[in-house]
């Protein structure tokens, strides 16, 4: 057995050292990947639809991205993503081509080409005092046939030539005390006004109490930031009031409407009149209204849409006009819904969605789809195989070369939308699966692997805003029920973590969601506040994981709360520690479960806990930055690492180490800020279970951002080296010295060794480590490693560079033991040279040509087949993509035409056949002669 | 083709082959005088005792050389080996296949190998015992080689590469609190 894993081994490094890159043809793009592009939550919008040309909408959204989309359809033309530091504050058109975006609190102003996206220009607008940002773009204020456009940011009021970005004046405002809250320009005035308060004293220029106006004023009252001519809208719990200012600062109620969601900036589209549009929900219907303002004369426009109520509310609306065939006024409006989508409205019906809440990804996990059921139709098969026999003949024509050019379209046709790969049911090689996603809206969506389409999702209504939880955000999804026994007649579920508001002990919500059909199975809250969550390695009967999950007061509650549940967890309670790391204050503490909560309620599912050792890093010299783990569902393969002339390295591998890497407090800054003297980065690996320190060391004159990732028995981290100038990588490997005796072939084969036996971390196993760095070119947002179904294959890293591209890179390269001269047998055991830089091969790029802008994360899900993995890619993008990180070696290649094999049988078996038979004849009439 | 000929043509005549000289049954004819059968009889037994005598000698002559021609095996054996190298691919693992499975097959048909030389008067034991010493001396050699390309379990490592890691008795989990 051994041996032929040797053979095995020894046939793949030949083949894997044979390759490096795993490049893939121009022909191969779309077949296993699919790249999603995103915006995110609309902030602004400004309709560009003139007569000529096509008609746009210019947005920009929460995710920091300025986007030009299509009106007809919602595609997107060009994008920009600005960094997640520069929030975009205000957009706006100038001279009809050219996209005005403040961003960084009015610090930065851009321009865009409309039509292509390019940028024209871009100028810094430097202030002393952080003020609000705003931005107006006049219509018809020239300076020297040049249009300004006016900005107050920083304090400071600033005209900017339209054409080049130049800074034409300045004023500061802000040293007189003005604060600035809008820019008011008249037609045909050469004088802006600047309307803003002075102090407070003159803060309130009319005071009417709201109670005067609105006689049910439990509820507090807040101005709604639309912008409109002479009126205000206030909005009293869920009913929305229009409040006229009339002449001598008289103010009158225009009108009052109920169960009113959102209100649309006026819209000034005749001489002195103004549209408003207006959302109201009734039942699973909304209700768009568009009133004209200011005299409040009856409604435009009325439309009723029929909402999925997957997407909650609507947030945000805005309209546009148009001129119809029979020159009346129609609207469009483009609305913005609780769970971030955008969707436009015209002529009463939706013309096209977007589901961007995919821009904005918390958290990811996988759910297996259902076992395929025995019961499939003749029709169907019969269907199938024709459809089968007739890809193949175009796949053998093509082979053959003998394809026509639209037989080579239908060829690719059918390779990229092959119905196999985005069935609902589970595969042999494990390919199809559902990524079940967490948006930041607290929508959940299960995404197909095969096509990347949405299977459903799910608003979920435990954080929907509500009376007991004002702001509830999501935190993280686990597995909750992985059934196996049951695979048949039981659903997988996650488990979904939340939280009432932004501070750690604020009470958290939990829900469970069944994986296949979308549906919330139970939910729960608030509860107590969540700090952590611990997935227990142990399932109770119906294959549920334990859960620990600990409150801000250093308290363990067990979920599911059942009485199995907590007859297992007795059984391991005394194995079962817990670690915090208090980042701010440097330590790292360990604690041990006691007994049950001391509560007024008892409650046998709480559990105390109590210290059991800390670590404390001097705060003058060290500071917390990045903690890394090994994930929870690795799977290693071996324990042996063989290495040249058949010697054995005994890995250590423990799921109970943290990476920790600390900086000088000096060095938290940006890259340069200080020395290298004065900096260094130190790292640290500590077993959790007792809080030993197995490693440490010091890397001088080197600073973060650290970004690290540990597997098997390796941790790979990436920081800057401040005295080189560049980027390091750095890899520690940790070996058992203690094993290392295991030398005897006959104990071995007799079985006689402690290699299989439990241990323990109270043991103190002597451990040694190696460790290498490298230069590395890029720097990087997220590092995670390839991981498959047994651990057998090699590993891959994969590096989102700063490019939001994901690259992929040999372990083999991140290797303790290269040196510069490896001798024959480490050559041949696949060592490689040592460089001082870890090379980037650009075929080896997993995305290839496309970018995940604004990537956040790269999550890698292992396929049943072993020598592939599964690659997700989040940010405002999505990428998915299937990795071989030792190419595939378990199964034919998806371009390996089965009709040639079998026309090549079924030829041969012919040809067996009639020679037989002709061989007979002759044998038969040679007797007869 | 030639064959159905020969068959075609022996159908049209017969000769009768029979010689019946020797047969008692063409005794009716009386033997010329001077002519004694007993002594042609006797000179012709002595003739076959020389005759095989000498055929005793020739098959243990013979049966030597046979024992020993898996010597010259051997040495176009180690030839091959030491041309196919110390590396694994498909020459050298054809070659060591081959260099193992010669020796063993050849062991198994001892017999028959030395079954036309079977002799009351010939010892076969000798050649016999060459035989399968060059022939283990053959799979020695194939074994050696196994073990040069590192296909045999000789080292710990080969017992302890696919051993799975040893289960831990504690767990922990934890983290930086969560955001």
């Amino acid at each position: 057995m051994a041996m032929a894993i040797r053979v095995f081994l020894l046939l793949l490094l030949f083949l894997s050292s044979s390759n490096l890159t795993f490049s893939l043809f121009e022909d191969q793009v779309g077949l296993m990947d699919w790249h999603q592009q995103y915006i995110g939550k609309v902030k602004h919008a400004v309709f560009h639809t003139q007569k000529a040309g096509r008609k746009r909408v210019v947005v920009s959204t929460e995710e920091n991205v300025v986007a030009s989309l299509d009106l007809r359809h919602g595609e997107i033309f060009w994008r920009h993503v600005l960094g997640t530091n520069d929030a975009i504050d205000e957009i706006d058109i100038a001279l009809g081509k050219y996209v005005i975006a403040l961003s960084s609190e009015g610090s930065i102003l851009r321009a865009w080409n409309l039509p292509d996206g390019q940028m024209v220009w871009e100028s810094f607008l430097p202030g002393s005092k952080p003020s609000k940002a705003l931005l107006s773009i006049p219509t018809n204020l020239k300076v020297d046939k040049d249009h300004v456009i006016l900005i107050y940011s920083n304090g400071c009021l600033h005209a900017v030539s339209s054409i080049d970005g130049e800074v034409l004046w300045k004023k500061e405002l802000a040293t007189e005390g003005i604060e600035v809250q809008q820019l008011i320009h008249p037609l045909g005035s050469d004088i802006i006004y600047a309307v803003g308060f002075v102090g407070m004293e003159k803060l309130l220029i009319h005071q009417t109490h709201v109670s005067d106006l609105f006689q049910d004023s439990s509820a507090t009252a807040v101005i709604l930031p639309s912008k409109l001519m002479g009126m205000v809208a206030l909005k009293i719990s869920s009913t929305i009031i229009f409040i006229k200012v009339a002449d001598a600062g008289k103010l009158e109620v225009v009108d009052k409407i109920d169960h009113a969601a959102a209100v649309s900036d006026g819209l000034s589209f005749l001489e002195g009149q103004q549209a408003l549009a207006l959302v109201q929900h009734g039942g699973s219907k909304i209700h768009l209204t568009v009133k004209l303002g200011p005299d409040w004369s009856g409604d435009l426009l009325k439309e009723s849409f029929e909402m999925d109520h997957q997407r909650g509310v609507v947030h945000k609306v805005f309209i546009n006009n148009y001129i119809r065939t029979d020159r009346s006024h129609g609207f469009r409006a483009l609305i913005v819904m609780e769970d971030h989508s955008l969707l436009l409205l015209q002529q009463g019906e939706v013309v096209w969605s977007r589901e961007d809440g995919l821009a904005s990804i918390i958290d990811v996990t996988t759910s297996e789809l259902p076992v395929e059921e025995n019961g499939v139709s003749v029709a169907k098969v019969e269907h199938n195989l024709f459809e089968w026999l007739k890809g193949h003949i175009l796949k053998l024509k093509g082979t053959l070369m003998l394809a026509s050019p639209e037989d080579v379209v239908a060829i690719q046709r059918i390779r990229l939308k092959s119905s196999e790969k985005s069935k609902m049911t589970r595969d042999r090689n494990g390919f199809r699966k559902l990524l079940i996603v967490l948006s930041k809206a607290g929508k959940l969506f299960a995404l197909h692997t095969g096509d990347g389409r949405i299977v459903w999702s799910l608003l979920l209504h435990t954080l929907h805003k509500s009376e007991a939880c004002e702001n509830p955000t999501g935190v993280n999804v686990y597995q909750w029920q992985v059934p196996h026994h049951h695979a048949m007649d039981e659903n997988p579920s996650i488990l979904v973590v939340g939280r009432c508001g932004h501070s750690l002990d604020a009470p958290g919500i939990l829900s469970i969601v069944d994986t296949y059909t979308g549906n919330e199975l139970n939910s729960l809250g608030p509860v107590h506040s969540i700090v952590q969550i611990i997935p227990l390695p142990f399932t109770d009967p119906t294959e549920q994981r334990l859960h620990l999950l600990m409150d801000a007061g250093l308290r363990a509650h067990l979920y599911p709360r059942t009485p199995e549940a907590i007859g297992i967890f007795q059984r391991e309670f005394a194995n079962i520690y817990w670690y915090s790391i208090e980042a701010d204050n440097g330590i790292i503490r360990g604690h041990v479960l006691k007994n049950n909560c001391f509560l007024e309620v008892a409650d046998e599912f709480c559990f105390e806990t109590k210290a059991l050792w800390s670590i404390v890093f001097p705060s003058e010299s060290e500071k917390i930055i990045a903690t890394v783990t090994r994930k929870l569902n690795e799977v290693v393969h071996t324990q042996a690492k063989v290495i040249t002339d058949q010697e054995v390295m005994y890995k250590y591998v423990s799921k109970n180490l943290l990476f920790v890497a600390t900086v000088a407090p000096k060095a938290v800054g940006e890259i340069g800020s200080v020395t290298p003297d004065e900096s260094w980065l130190v790292v640290y690996l500590i077993d959790t279970i007792t809080g030993r320190i197995l490693h440490r060391l010091t890397h001088h004159g080197s600073q973060g951002p650290v970004h690290a990732v540990f597997s098997e028995n390796w941790v790979v981290y990436h920081y800057f080296n401040l005295r080189a100038h560049r980027y390091e990588m750095s890899v520690i490997e940790i070996y058992d010295q203690s094993r290392a005796d295991n030398k005897d072939v006959l104990n071995l084969i007799l079985g006689k060794h402690n290699l299989t036996s439990p241990i323990s971390s109270y043991s103190r196993p002597e451990v040694i480590t190696k460790s290498q760095s490298y230069f590395f070119t890029h720097s990087v947002k997220t590092i995670a490693v390839t991981s498959t179904a047994k651990g057998i294959t090699s590993k891959q890293l994969l590096i989102g560079t700063i490019g939001d591209q994901v690259l992929a890179l040999d372990k083999r390269f991140l290797d303790p033991r290269r040196s510069i001269n490896p001798t024959q047998a480490e050559k041949e055991e696949g060592i490689i040279p040592l460089t001082d830089s870890l090379p980037i091969i650009p075929q080896s790029y997993v995305t290839h040509a496309l970018q995940v802008e604004g990537l956040r994360g790269i999550v890698t899900v292992p396929a049943k087949l072993e020598s592939t993995t599964l690659v997700f890619s989040y940010g405002v993008d999505l990428y998915f993509t299937q990795l071989a990180p030792s190419r595939t070696y378990d199964s034919l290649t998806e371009d390996f035409s089965y009709a040639l094999l079998l026309i090549t049988i079924v030829a041969l078996v012919v040809a067996i056949f009639v020679t037989w038979v002709l061989s007979e004849r002759k044998e038969l009439q040679e007797k007869w002669r | 083709m030639e064959k159905g000929k020969g068959v075609m043509v022996g159908r049209r005549w017969a000769v009768d082959f029979t010689d019946n000289s020797t047969t008692p049954s063409s005794r009716d004819i009386p033997d010329p005088p001077g002519f004694t059968r007993a002594s042609h009889d006797q000179d012709d037994s002595t003739l076959s005792r020389q005759k095989k005598g000498a055929e005793a000698n020739w098959k243990v002559q013979k049966a030597w050389e046979v024992a020993q021609a898996p010597f010259k095996n051997l040495l176009m054996m180690g030839f091959m080996m030491w041309m196919a190298g110390s590396t694994v691919h498909l020459f050298s693992i054809g070659i060591t296949f081959s260099a193992l499975w010669q020796p063993i097959s050849a062991l198994q048909g001892v017999g028959k190998v030395f079954e036309p030389y079977k002799d009351s008067k010939v010892d076969l034991l000798g050649p016999k015992l060459l035989f399968i010493a060059l022939n283990l001396g053959g799979l020695a050699l194939g074994v050696w080689k196994l073990n040069t390309l590192g296909l045999l379990p000789t080292h710990a490592s080969d017992w302890v590469s696919s051993l799975s890691p040893a289960q831990e008795v504690e767990y922990s989990g934890g983290g930086i609190p969560l955001h």
